[in-house]
């Protein structure tokens, strides 16, 4: 992984989930830059979930590209993409991001049980960052120690903040992780978020169907201008 | 990187822990039934087996060999016919008989079998590895109406020496004719043995011969009473006595001398090798064991079935859980681990609780099994062919588990991290 590559980049890429007769992705060209905040627009359908998974690597391009930190996924196997999203990417989720018999801090640290060079990378420990990052995202430890079931949903969501921010991944990718709370509390998590992801440095490819908040981002684009199919059933 | 699996498996086994205890009864319970039936089964082979030794031949009237070892010796069901006195005499007569213990049976005390024999039931007569039978208390009966108790008998209704108690004509129960005219003295107890000893009354052949002298057609004779003393005077030299424990001078000689009863020329005579005979009692009952295995078997089945069943189910409750851990990095097959890794565990846990819910049944069980049925059951280690049935439990319930990583497997693998709400 070469410093300089982008986060990401996509080039000509065409995606089909089996069965469906339509592509649902044809993506001729996009990029994000290292360490840069992007906000991606699109309503549903538009395939955002899909461009996720493919970023993630959990599925692979019919044609076409897709390099992610400077790896291009269609030349690794199913278990090294597994180790490359777990070792550099980190997700939130809209909704129930977590683990729901762990407590808040078991799911902050899972990245570090499955990955080693995120564990290394959470120093000093990957209890004692979660610690930390916790404390930055306002959860005390009492909230931490109670199981991910029992907390509030802006709670939720800010432990999925730093379970995704945890060990310093370089690319954290966020799909509509505002959606399920108020206007206000939005505004908090989205301050939080932004402003974790500059500190540890990473790339930040956040996803939405709701525009309002395009102008929190240095850049913003919208999912249908560079995706000429759709994911329409 | 096994550790974070045994600690998610572990954890969401705790959430969901009426489900898993349960799941882990079912399982633990026909491990349970299969281990129970097992121990049942090799107890009371080895109880059979310890009951007689020292015994080279059992000597009866002609009957099936299985018939005159289970009436003889176990007790089970009754002679068809008689030996004679005379007939006897001649067999104790032969160059290579050491010694010959008389049997004769048919009333009972109180449910227990009154066995007629002579004081050389006492020194011939063996158990377990050779063991004689020992007094717990008093000593062997001397006079007519004097008798040994065994010591399930003297537990059961608290008889000490000195006591008197009265036989029963045949199988006793109600409306039964009791012996009542010719009181017993109880002279000992004897020590528990393990053998159906422990459940009769033992009196000598004298004794049977008079508490029946006049009896006639299995009641008593009207007008004729005798009183105990002039009994003494009556010659009580049985006719006939129902069996008898043949010992050898040597071992060698012991076809020779079967063959010798079985070809007497007086009555029709029939000589048993009682290892030999048990041996015979064993390969018929092996199809009843077999069945009963069977069962015990497909009750496994049946744990296990609930347990894929519950796993499966608990899967699609499960989706989101497992599209988080894809996306956290874990491949599908890290999935397929997870999920077995759970099926496991509480098969190994539902196999550890039926072990411990087969000891302690055992234990608490056994008094109970031993007076009851006579039943010996040993509390202890597992031996071997338990072992080999909780691991053949272990590998059925691995293979099962299969089922639901395999389920999980696909579905992450259809899903990936989409997450369906």
């Amino acid at each position: 992984m070469v410093e300089g590559h982008p986060a990401v980049r996509f080039r000509d890429v065409v995606f089909r989930w089996p069965g469906a007769g339509r592509p649902c992705i044809d993506i001729p060209a996009f990029e994000l830059a290292r360490g840069d905040q992007v906000f991606l627009q699109g309503p549903s359908g538009s395939g955002k979930s899909t461009l996720l998974s493919l970023v993630g690597g959990v599925v692979l391009p019919e044609r076409g590209g897709i390099t992610v930190l400077g790896v291009p996924m269609e030349r690794l196997g199913a278990q090294a993409r597994d180790r490359h999203r777990a070792a550099h990417i980190g997700f939130i989720f809209q909704l129930f991001n977590l683990i729901p018999y762990l407590s808040g801090l078991d799911n902050i640290v899972l990245p570090c049980r499955f990955s080693q060079q995120r564990a290394r990378r959470a120093q000093p420990s990957p209890r004692e960052e979660a610690l930390r990052l916790a404390g930055c995202l306002d959860l005390d430890s009492h909230t931490l120690r109670r199981p991910a079931a029992e907390l509030s949903v802006g709670q939720q969501q800010r432990v999925a903040a730093a379970r995704a921010l945890i060990g310093r991944p370089e690319l954290i990718i966020a799909d509509e992780p505002t959606s399920a709370l108020d206007a206000g509390r939005q505004r908090v998590f989205l301050d939080l978020l932004l402003e974790q992801c500059a500190e540890a440095g990473s790339s930040l490819l956040f996803v939405s169907h709701d525009e309002r908040l395009a102008s929190r981002f240095p850049s913003a684009l919208r999912l249908d201008e560079i995706n000429r199919a759709g994911c329409f059933a | 990187m096994r550790a974070p699996l045994w600690h998610l498996a572990w954890r969401s086994l705790a959430n969901r822990s009426l489900t898993v205890a349960l799941t882990v009864l079912a399982v633990a319970i026909s491990v349970a039934m299969l281990l129970g039936v097992e121990r049942l089964r090799q107890d009371a082979r080895e109880g059979f087996a310890r009951t007689v030794s020292g015994t080279d031949l059992i000597v009866g009237a002609r009957s099936g060999p299985v018939q005159l070892l289970l009436y003889s010796i176990f007790h089970l069901g009754d002679a068809t016919n008689n030996v004679s006195w005379r007939s006897l005499q001649s067999i104790a007569a032969h160059p290579q008989v050491a010694w010959l213990v008389p049997l004769s049976l048919g009333d009972t005390h109180r449910g227990f079998r009154v066995v007629g024999t002579s004081r050389a039931f006492f020194e011939h007569y063996r158990h377990g590895r050779g063991r004689t039978l020992a007094f717990e208390q008093g000593r062997a009966f001397d006079g007519v109406f004097e008798a040994v108790v065994g010591a399930e008998v003297a537990a059961r209704h608290g008889y000490v020496p000195g006591q008197r108690i009265v036989v029963s004509h045949g199988a006793g129960g109600l409306g039964s004719a009791e012996h009542d005219d010719r009181p017993f003295t109880i002279t000992g107890v004897l020590a528990r043995s393990g053998t159906p000893v422990d459940r009769s009354v033992l009196v000598s052949l004298e004794a049977i011969e008079a508490i029946h002298l006049n009896w006639s057609g299995g009641v008593r004779m009207p007008g004729l009473d005798l009183p105990a003393e002039r009994i003494e005077r009556f010659d009580l030299t049985p006719k006939a006595v129902t069996a008898a424990l043949v010992g050898l001078k040597s071992r060698t000689a012991v076809f020779s001398v079967q063959r010798h009863v079985n070809d007497f020329r007086d009555e029709p005579l029939l000589a048993i090798l009682p290892g030999a005979t048990l041996q015979q009692l064993w390969s018929m009952l092996a199809i009843a064991e077999r069945a009963l295995l069977a069962v015990s078997a497909l009750v496994v089945v049946a744990g296990l079935a609930a347990l894929v069943a519950v796993m499966v189910a608990g899967l699609n409750e499960r989706r989101r859980e497992l599209a988080i851990l894809r996306a956290l990095g874990a491949g599908p097959g890290r999935i397929f681990v997870l999920l077995a890794l759970e099926s496991q565990f509480i098969a190994v846990l539902g196999c550890a609780t039926g072990l411990a819910l087969v000891h302690t049944g055992i234990l608490v069980g056994a008094p109970w099994l031993e007076a009851r049925f006579g039943l010996e059951l040993q509390a202890g280690w597992p031996g071997s062919s338990e072992w080999r049935m909780l691991a053949f439990v272990l590998l059925a319930a691995a293979v099962a588990s299969l089922v639901p990583g395999w389920r999980a497997w696909r579905q992450s693998l259809a899903e990936g991290m989409t997450i369906r709400i």
